[in-house]
């Protein structure tokens, strides 16, 4: 990651406000505020593109606990050993010094959407405006029998990037020889779709250098998986004999772990394991729920604006969502941002609003210099985001095709993290 | 081999211009009118027994080929490879597009050339070319005019003035992978670009002549208008 001496200020300069800052920020203040909270894909680039296309029109504070944000797109390479861990890390400095957006990092524990205010842990009360959330994902309780919270320091989950993906990386290098890697893959709908196969690839290809007999059990609820024809061609390819998937048509739906005995039991057959990473069903992130604007797990939001349906004062971005046909995945979240953005400050400035366009394209790596890609654009109609038209790689492309779609993909992270930290 | 095999042209002997007004709507083309045609393009490229790569790769058995894909040749531009990558074939409709204006399919492209204007010219060079190709049996013959068509822009889309606000706002979109300050990791940059090169790149992918699916995606559901602003933003970067 770099860290230039004013980007390193910037931050300073943020955490010094937040400390000094008195429990209700600046209510005096004339310009209108907008408080995003997440600073992921869909929170930091709204953020950054309010900040910057109001030209200081708007008071703009974005609220993130993490000083260093861990992309979860990515992580996956990092297991694989394509990617070091600081090379996913990102920080909020450009955000603060070159956007003037004010970050805050704490955690948001509490909205008033009458009284328009969000109060943070450390007790400090945002009024706003219009109010963002991005908070991503959070895990259905009793959504794996024997998993919760307690147990993910034996079995990460690492589907949020940074300390979990480390330990379960470190994990998979202590696996005895021969030895067995499990995966609990989520219920649709999760954050990023082929994300838990991207994974799996990532993992053997991991094992194929450092334990080449060592194996892979995922056991799925899902009968299909994004780019299944082109992630099984891959393992039968690259990982022959090594991936072995359950789905629901043999048990995969009805299993549950123990973490002290490291086992899983898929439908009643007790498998011993060395390693197991449970992926469990998703629901938005909990502040949504705070909020008050969930309808079932999930967030609902016109497509036209990306607020929500049940308070046309707060937007919801990325992962947390309920918006039609978009995949979640960060790449989307990005996208929805602008669409946000672009609409509040029409709300808040007069500035020019126009029809809202999305897209999202989901890059994944199955081995060195294989990568693949699916996609599309999507547009809003009154129902839902509905789907234009999609793309998705072909299996048998030859290596030159893979190979350059790979190269593709690290144009596009370094593209969209610019794009959200500027 | 047929009759033509024999030649190369080594020497460049421009032939400004070619009077023919035969309509051969149902072949290929006049492949005899063809040679004389292609000593415009001699200077650079050879072709036929023994042909050796120039300035350009020789274009034996360029019908079928992928893209930037001559053994021997080195010089391809970054765009061309990736095009090839991408998917490119030369195809009879896709030679016709670059001989009709090479950046039409690669903004790239080294080859420096101005274009053919005329389909008829064109289908004649490429009855020439297609007799020093593998498998001409492959190639069409017929109804060359149904399968070419014409890849310039009309002067009314290139004279659309797009709005530059909407144009800040679709650019956007773009942004997400091609980077504003301009590097080129993996993904063309189009910081800066001419607008004039953007609207013509834009509108074959959005026609779908250049290959790459993504690209063909996003421009495909944008209006001429929508394509213009984002050039006029494009180029004041």
């Amino acid at each position: 990651m770099k860290l230039n001496r004013r980007a390193f200020i910037g931050t300073g300069a943020a955490a010094a406000a937040a400390l000094q800052a008195p429990s209700v920020w600046g209510a005096a203040h004339g310009r209108p505020k907008v408080v995003v909270i997440g600073g992921g894909a869909g929170g930091a680039t709204a953020a950054r593109y309010l900040a910057k296309d109001s030209k200081g029109e708007i008071d703009v504070t974005l609220v993130e606990p993490s000083r260093q944000y861990y992309t979860c797109f990515f992580s996956n390479l990092y297991i694989g050993g394509f990617r070091d861990l600081s090379s996913i890390a990102h920080s909020y400095g450009t955000l603060a010094s070159e956007y003037g957006i004010n970050v805050v990092h704490d955690w948001a524990t509490g909205i008033d959407r009458d009284a328009k205010t969000v109060t943070l842990a450390g007790g400090a009360v945002l009024p706003y405006d219009k109010l963002v959330l991005s908070p991503g994902i959070d895990f259905v309780e009793g959504a794996v029998p024997g998993w919760d919270l307690s147990t993910q320091h034996k079995m990460p989950h690492a589907y949020k990037a940074g300390s979990q993906t480390e330990l379960l990386k470190a994990q998979i290098e202590a696996m005895p020889e021969g030895g067995r890697f499990a995966m609990v893959a989520p219920p649709n709908p999760y954050r990023c779709p082929p994300g838990p196969y991207e994974r799996v690839s990532m993992v053997a290809h991991l094992l194929k250098d450092i334990n080449p007999t060592a194996k892979i059990l995922v056991v799925d609820p899902k009968a299909n998986f994004s780019k299944q024809a082109l992630f099984e061609e891959g393992w039968a390819k690259h990982y022959p004999g090594m991936v072995e998937r359950i789905g629901p048509d043999f048990g995969g739906e009805n299993v549950s772990v123990n973490a002290d005995e490291m086992t899983v039991d898929i439908d009643g057959v007790v498998e011993k394991i060395d390693v197991c990473n449970v992926i469990p069903a998703q629901k938005a992130g909990r502040i949504c729920e705070l909020a008050g604007i969930n309808e079932g797990n999930w967030a609902p939001v016109d497509g036209h604006t990306m607020a929500s349906r049940m308070d046309e004062s707060i937007h919801v971005l990325g992962d947390a969502t309920n918006q039609g046909d978009m995949p979640k995945s960060g790449f989307s979240a990005n996208s929805q941002a602008k669409v946000a953005a672009m609409a509040i400050r029409g709300d808040l400035t007069g500035s020019k609003v126009f029809p809202a366009k999305f897209s999202n394209t989901c890059w994944s790596l199955i081995d060195t210099d294989d990568g693949v890609k699916v996609g599309a654009s999507y547009q809003a109609t009154d129902e839902k985001i509905a789907k234009v038209d999609g793309f998705v790689s072909q299996t048998g492309e030859d290596a030159a095709l893979r190979k350059a779609t790979y190269e593709e993909s690290l144009g596009w992270y370094a593209g969209i993290t610019s794009d959200m930290f500027g | 081999m047929v009759k033509g095999a024999k030649t190369i042209f080594g020497v460049a002997f421009f032939v400004s211009c070619v009077a023919a007004s035969s309509s051969v709507a149902d072949e290929i083309g006049d492949a005899e009118r063809g040679e004389k045609l292609f000593r415009q393009c001699a200077a650079c490229h050879q072709v036929g027994q023994g042909a050796k790569h120039r300035v350009g790769p020789h274009l034996n058995g360029i019908f079928g080929r992928k893209a930037g894909t001559v053994d021997g040749f080195t010089r391809y531009s970054e765009g061309l490879v990736r095009a090839g990558n991408d998917g490119l074939v030369w195809s009879l409709d896709k030679l016709h597009a670059y001989l009709e204006n090479p950046k039409y399919l690669v903004s790239d492209t080294r080859m420096n050339f101005a274009g053919i204007e005329k389909r008829e010219d064109r289908a004649d060079v490429l009855a020439y070319l297609r007799q020093f190709s593998d498998n001409p049996a492959d190639i069409p013959e017929a109804q060359p005019t149904a399968l070419a068509p014409e890849v310039e822009l009309s002067p009314e889309t290139l004279a659309i003035v797009g709005d530059p606000d909407y144009g800040e706002y679709l650019a956007s979109e773009c942004t997400t992978c091609h980077q504003r300050d301009g590097s080129d990791q993996g993904i063309p940059s189009i910081t800066g670009w001419p607008r004039e090169d953007f609207l013509i790149a834009m509108h074959a992918y959005k026609r779908k002549i250049r290959p790459h699916p993504v690209m063909q995606s996003y421009a495909g559901r944008l209006s001429d208008e929508e394509i213009a602003a984002l050039a006029a933003y494009f180029e004041g970067l």
